[in-house]
């Protein structure tokens, strides 16, 4: 889990931090939080956020299996459409092997949890790439709209349908400015354990809660991280000291269509 | 729900009265015979878990799904692992064969239960997720509830 495992990769490759400072820092932020007079655990729950999610590494638990999501956390995505490559789709194909979800030849009702746009500006024909999943809006008209309340906002701002209430009615993918839903058409059998999915529901990114709850980075952070450029970076974007937060104070970001006020939680740089 | 409750307890009063699986062939052949899981002993008694498992696993969905509470005594997902039943093949069977531990009762007391139209009915076959292996992580509290949870049984 530290920075020298191969997992580190995705420090070398964000480039915008040598791991033998960065870990100096997060110890030192540790310590000043332990002297500020904050709790053991906030120490512990600091540091693990800090050090671990910042490198994009295996973050070791900040929260036990038994404790409650918190609003003093809320998950976010940096992605630097600079480093999406115009072909690659790993973070596509890591999304299908982890959640289970697949084409089947129809594209027009497949199910598509995450998805490569080539966006291009046809006056001067630049062209670039990023992926697009749901962007876990803080105000998502797709809970506004439910009529069961099965559309629900984790405390910590993940977005996901409660499939046990959900009645298929597909509301909220009328409402999603993002394109981000699917409905599944057809009786499924030998779904991943860890990812629920069936007929009648309907489904979005998760940002691999499963392993968010597990202290682990979303499925296509990883693949980007580990075999693409590297081009996204998850975090917790309510931590000034995370390297999301950081970035996002730092950088000049954009979130899409920002002006429908949804404010999501996937930001987006270079585009 | 109130019927099934009571085929339910008729059905656990039945199975009770049954010596364990090494019961001479000939002991009321017609009641269901759940295979046994993995390990020494469920997570609760028997008789206890017989009557209550669907509370159970109800209270848990919800602390997951809403407040990413996973702790493993009472989720589906242990249940599945421990309790899968291997085919000829050797693979676990799904809900599709009328030997599925959740159906050997199920279908004796006619009470369809719909978890395995979205959840998975039988173990990952080789428990992948991408890359890396799941790291089991520790949890110094679980032990702690396990235990606060049996003594409120005994009660
Ligand atoms: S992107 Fe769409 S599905 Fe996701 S939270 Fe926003 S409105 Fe809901
Ligand atoms: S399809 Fe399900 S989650 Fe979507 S609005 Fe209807 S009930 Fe809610």
């Amino acid at each position: 889990m530290s920075c020298g495992s191969k997992s580190g990769a995705s420090c070398g490759s964000g480039g915008a931090c040598g791991c033998a400072t960065g870990r100096g820092d997060v110890i030192d932020d540790a310590r000043r939080a332990f002297l500020r007079g904050a709790t053991a655990t906030a120490v512990t729950t600091l540091a693990a956020g800090v050090t671990l999610y910042s490198f994009g590494a295996e973050p070791a638990a900040a929260r036990g299996p038994d404790e409650k999501v918190t609003s003093k956390v809320r998950w976010g995505l940096l992605i630097d459409a600079s480093k999406c490559g115009d072909g690659c789709s790993a973070c596509v194909t890591a999304c299908q092997t982890e959640n289970g979800w697949r084409d089947t030849g129809h594209p027009e009702t497949d199910a598509q949890w995450i998805r490569k746009l080539t966006v291009n500006n046809p006056k001067n024909g630049a062209t670039f790439s990023l992926p697009m999943m749901c962007q876990h809006c803080a105000d998502p008209p797709c809970v506004d709209v439910c009529p069961t309340g099965a559309s629900f906002k984790r405390a910590d701002g993940i977005v996901l349908v409660d499939k046990h209430t959900c009645i298929g009615c597909r509301y909220c993918m009328m409402a999603c400015p993002y394109k981000a839903r699917s409905f599944i058409h057809e009786p499924l059998e030998d779904q991943k354990p860890h990812a629920p999915r069936g007929k009648g529901t309907v489904e979005s990114c998760t940002m691999c809660v499963h392993r968010v709850d597990e202290g682990r980075i979303p499925a296509c952070v990883e693949a980007c991280n580990d075999t693409a450029g590297g081009a996204m970076l998850f975090g917790d974007l309510n931590d000034p000291l995370s390297e999301i937060a950081k970035r996002v104070a730092a950088f000049r970001t954009t979130r899409i269509r920002a002006d429908l006020g949804c404010n999501p939680g996937v930001y987006y740089r270079n585009i | 729900m109130r019927s099934v409750a009571t085929l339910t307890t008729l059905l656990t009063a039945a199975i009770l009265v049954l010596p364990s699986a090494t019961a001479p062939a000939g002991d009321a052949p017609w009641l269901p015979k759940p295979a046994r899981g993995q390990g020494e002993k469920c997570v609760a008694d028997t008789d206890w878990m017989r009557r209550n498992h669907m509370t159970m696993l109800m209270h848990q969905r919800d602390d997951t799904v809403y407040d990413g509470i996973r702790t493993k005594r009472f989720s589906l997902k242990g249940c599945i692992e421990c309790h899968a039943v291997k085919a000829a093949d050797g693979k676990p069977v799904t809900v599709a064969s009328p030997t599925h531990f959740c159906r050997t009762c199920h279908d004796y007391a006619a009470v369809r239960v719909d978890c395995f139209e979205c959840h998975a009915s039988r173990p990952e076959a080789t428990a992948t997720t991408t890359g890396k292996a799941t790291p089991v992580r520790p949890s110094t509290t679980d032990a702690a509830v396990l235990a606060q949870y049996l003594r409120s049984l005994e009660r």
